[in-house]
């Protein structure tokens, strides 16, 4: 393990709690049928809870979902 | 803003500089007659600051035109009017009436509670009835071209009031923060350019593409989300704010940005519509965990007594845009143009 202020030795991955798993990118992803995917973002959420509907990558699928009395979903800037 | 082209589609669109906006209260004539070289105005506009409305049709335009001197600029007005003290002078009167109203409307009660001001964002809402949802399910066409026009104030200039922030930020925090806007910026491609994916996007949907070409179309709670992002790019002293916001914008987009394509797709929006929105999904996925744990991470690791400042910048932004909301979905449920005029063609009945 390095810390924040080494130099990574190898590709940077970070497990989120409840979430994706983040690499480094570019990357290829191998899934069970042999098929290959890939992403040149600079860093690639992977989906670790199967939910993603753009599995192997990370949709935010994993989040909690409530039922009403929750906060409206806000309309935002769709993207960013 | 009409652009001075008649242009409204294609290149020569996208790289017209609009031209002043027309005034909608004493505030912004004072500016725009400023710009148009008309009688000297701020000073006297000075003393109506006070008593404006800080979230009013005059102020919002007012404020909009000022920060976009620091943007393009306006066609026909010379560039160093971005430093005319007598326009600095009175943006920074309208901007602390803004800033007030933001600290007394926006919810920090717990004013330092950062993580708790993200998670609140992390949740998903099962039976959610917000814009993208409405739009998704049962919106009409219109109220999705309506939309698209709305968020064109922000999305011609995408991730642009972010960039001023770059150089107020340092190590980890500054490393991360560029590395998102370089997916912002289109990741080394231009074609991929965020901006100029907005702009397909209105392209496509046969909307006006030119930069600020629904600023005068655009009510105050449209512009007020975008003048927060303003202001809270040009001072310094706000760069908390201005994580907070980008976050919490982040966060909330990659579940929406998905509702977003299937509304394009079942209300016949093109490939180019649903670019826009289908990078939007997986990008935003990655940039929100950058966000919290790199850009806020490492801004609060250098400067932990920001933290009130990046929870302003989640519940101003949550604020804002949930005015936006109750004023597009009242607006719609009523059959009524949510613009300041509707759009040729289109107009609610």
């Amino acid at each position: 393990m390095t810390s924040n202020a080494e130099r990574p030795k190898g590709t940077r991955v970070r497990v989120v709690p409840g979430g994706p798993v983040l690499v480094e990118g570019p990357v290829e992803v191998v899934l069970d049928d042999g098929s290959t995917v890939t992403s040149d973002r600079f860093l690639v959420a992977l989906c670790a809870c199967r939910r993603s509907r753009a599995f192997p990558f990370c949709d935010t699928s994993h989040r909690r979902r409530v039922r009403s009395g929750a906060p409206d979903d806000k309309e935002r800037p769709a993207a960013d | 803003m009409t652009v001075q082209q008649a242009a409204t589609r294609g290149p020569a669109a996208r790289a017209a500089v609009p031209v002043p906006p027309g005034a909608r209260g004493p505030l912004s004539r004072a500016v725009v007659e400023t710009l148009t070289g008309g009688p000297p105005g701020p000073s006297d506009a000075l003393g109506a600051v006070a008593s404006a409305d800080p979230y009013g049709e005059d102020l919002q335009l007012a404020l909009h035109t000022c920060f976009e001197l620091h943007y393009r600029g306006f066609a026909g007005v010379d560039p160093d009017r971005e430093w005319d003290p007598d326009l600095l002078r009175l943006r920074g009167a309208m901007e602390a009436v803004f800033l007030d109203a933001l600290r007394r409307d926006a919810d920090l009660r717990d004013p330092s509670d950062v993580d708790g001001a993200l998670d609140e964002l992390l949740v998903e809402p099962v039976d959610g009835h917000g814009v993208t949802h409405h739009l998704q399910d049962e919106g009409e066409r219109w109220h999705l071209l309506e939309h698209a026009a709305h968020r064109s104030v922000y999305h011609l200039k995408e991730a642009d009031p972010h960039a001023w922030v770059v150089p107020r930020l340092r190590g980890r925090a500054k490393t991360a923060l560029v590395a998102v806007q370089h997916d912002e910026f289109g990741g080394g491609r231009p074609e991929m350019i965020h901006q100029g994916l907005y702009a397909d996007l209105l392209d496509d949907l046969g909307l006006d593409a030119s930069y600020g070409g629904y600023v005068d179309a655009a009510p105050a709670v449209t512009l007020a989300t975008v003048n927060m992002m303003s202001m809270f790019g040009l001072r310094r002293s706000l760069r908390g704010a201005l994580v907070g916001h980008f976050a919490a914008a982040e966060i909330t987009t990659a579940p929406s940005a998905r509702r977003m394509a299937r509304a394009l797709e079942r209300l016949g929006g093109g490939p180019r519509a649903l670019r826009f929105y289908t990078e939007h999904i997986e990008a935003d996925a990655v940039h929100e965990q950058v966000l919290r744990y790199d850009v806020i991470g490492g801004l609060l690791a250098d400067e932990p007594d920001l933290a009130p400042d990046v929870v302003l910048g989640i519940r101003a932004t949550n604020l804002l845009e949930d005015r936006l909301a109750g004023h597009l979905l009242g607006c719609w449920r009523a059959d009524r143009t949510s613009l300041r005029r509707p759009l040729p063609g289109t107009v609610g009945r």
